[in-house]
């Protein structure tokens, strides 16, 4: 079977690749998005941060022993701590001035913290084995679906959903929001906003960390897989729109998708079709496809 | 009458904003229980005072004491943890909240706050707009929204800041009723208004600020006499 003369196999095969990089988009952007919103800082260090993740991971197994499962759980919380370090020593003195500054910051604090891997382990990336539970695939029928394809699909997928949830249907969510849109006020109230900031920073790489575990079996692990992948997106968050959870989300599914189907049918422009979405959405819809117009 | 107990002391506060030095040693003391209003003209430092007390401003320096507790060191959700309540002058309604959303927000920060049942009682429009986005509200309903969200705390201090302002005067009238509700229940409320028609009967004390300090102080009784000094001074 075909469709538009492509075998029907080899496009599933696309969609899920693209499926899958849309998973990364997803849960990237929505930690920038979260961090912007309540920050106001443009997190470069947010690829850094999703590679040390993943070297967190292929160190824990290397040295330690420590397995996939675990790292699942602990690598996420060491990168968060590390991030609570950032924003408590660094960030933190520069929410008042423009964003460049922090832009800039994060940005130094990407390239160093790449240094340090490259340093030590060079570029030409390290392999992580697929835990035994995950290898193979399944027979679908129409396609093969390799397990930890459609693993990370519905785990990324998962966390996305209950972000959202918890941002927006829980008591918890609602102190978010009030101090994203005013900080003073909700302060004003009793609530510990510079706790609430400190730690949505900590969430925020946190699940850059946990994207970086879930990338270690699928890619190489490699010092720049981080800053290879963060261009993208920050394409996504400015095609969502800046500070919009749900937009993040299905921007990053929607994106990874598009590129994906790229590939299949012009395969030359698959690394340039973001961008060229991104600079008709700033066209149309300056604040992003979801967000709002300030 | 018992002696009156000092609930909110407020002595030697100057507070600024970056550069621009806004109070210059207020000195003004609230006892438990009463109805005390901040009147002047726009910039004479009222909201300042508010939010100083708060700990909203920038650099601040003199004693705020808020039933017998140095609070001027503090951040200022611990300060509003001390049991104040605070509506904004702007309101400070979250768009990004329902109605019950912004009503549910502030934490609470003492005993014996009312019910949201009790709330609705007093405001039955906040029911009926319980779902809708909190700035879809009207100004008035808004306005009931930023005051029925602070008694739900538990706060006994209120400080309410122009609740008057821009609204029709029938929603003003029940405004003027809920104060006087309020008083009755007990809490002690600090009013800064420019209305002096809507203050005059409901404040025990009036105190005029003028520069960023206390030009005058004028109790209940002296009202009538010093009306005429008041209407020239707030230039209405």
């Amino acid at each position: 079977m075909e469709i538009f003369g492509v075998p029907l196999p080899a496009l599933m095969g696309q969609l899920m690749l693209g499926l899958v990089s849309g998973s990364f988009y997803a849960m990237l952007s929505l930690g920038l998005a979260v961090i912007f919103g309540m920050l106001n800082i443009i997190n470069f260090a947010h690829g850094a941060l999703y590679m040390a993740g993943a070297f967190l991971a292929w160190m824990g197994l290397t040295y330690w022993g420590i397995s996939y499962w675990w790292s699942l759980l602990l690598v996420p919380l060491a990168v968060g701590l590390i991030g609570v370090v950032i924003e408590r020593t660094m960030l933190q003195w520069l929410y008042k001035l423009d964003h460049l500054y922090g832009l800039l910051l994060t940005f130094g604090l990407a390239l160093v913290i790449e240094g340090l891997f490259r340093y030590q382990y060079g570029v030409s990336g390290l392999p992580y084995a697929i835990p035994d539970e995950l290898s193979g695939a399944l027979n679908l029928g129409f396609m093969f679906l390799p397990k930890y394809r459609a693993w990370i699909i519905g785990v990324s997928l998962t966390v996305c959903l209950a972000t959202w949830f918890i941002i927006e249907k829980t008591q918890l969510g609602a102190y978010l929001r009030a101090a994203t849109e005013n900080p003073q006020l909700t302060q004003a109230f009793g609530i510990n906003v510079p706790l609430m900031v400190m730690l949505t920073y900590g969430f925020g790489v946190g699940l850059a960390g946990f994207a970086g575990v879930l990338a270690a079996p699928a890619f190489q692990v490699s010092p720049l897989m981080g800053s290879n992948l963060i261009i993208v997106v920050f394409a996504v968050v400015v095609i969502g729109g800046m500070g919009s959870i749900l937009g993040s989300i299905l921007t990053g599914l929607g994106l990874g998708v598009i590129e994906g189907l790229t590939k299949v049918f012009y395969a030359e422009a698959s690394s340039t079709v973001v961008f060229i979405i991104m600079a008709i959405v700033l066209l149309l819809r300056p604040a992003g496809l979801f967000g709002k117009e300030k | 009458m018992a002696k009156p107990t000092e609930y909110l002391r407020v002595t030697g506060l100057h507070a600024f904003y970056g550069e621009s030095h806004i109070l210059h040693g207020m000195d003004f003391v609230v006892n438990r229980g009463e109805c005390v209003s901040l009147l002047g003209r726009n910039g004479a430092g009222r909201t300042t005072t508010l939010r100083a007390i708060l700990g909203l401003t920038g650099k601040r320096s003199g004693s705020v004491m808020m039933n017998g507790r140095e609070i001027i060191g503090m951040p200022p959700h611990r300060i509003a943890r001390l049991g104040i309540g605070y509506c904004p002058e702007e309101r400070g309604i979250y768009a990004s909240l329902s109605c019950e959303e912004n009503l549910l927000l502030p934490p609470q920060v003492g005993s014996a706050g009312m019910s949201l049942d009790e709330i609705y009682a007093m405001f039955p429009n906040l029911a009926e707009r319980r779902h809708s986005q909190g700035t879809r509200l009207s100004g008035g309903e808004q306005q009931m929204l930023a005051m029925a969200r602070i008694l739900r705390t538990g706060a006994k201090l209120l400080l309410l800041d122009e609740i008057s302002e821009g609204l029709a005067p029938v929603i003003v009238q029940k405004l003027g009723q809920i104060i006087r509700q309020l008083k009755e229940k007990g809490f002690t409320i600090l009013l800064v208004e420019q209305n002096f028609r809507f203050a005059a009967p409901l404040a025990d004390r009036m105190y005029v600020v003028e520069h960023g300090q206390i030009a005058a102080e004028i109790h209940q009784h002296e009202i009538e006499e010093k009306r005429e000094f008041l209407q020239e001074f707030l230039g209405v």
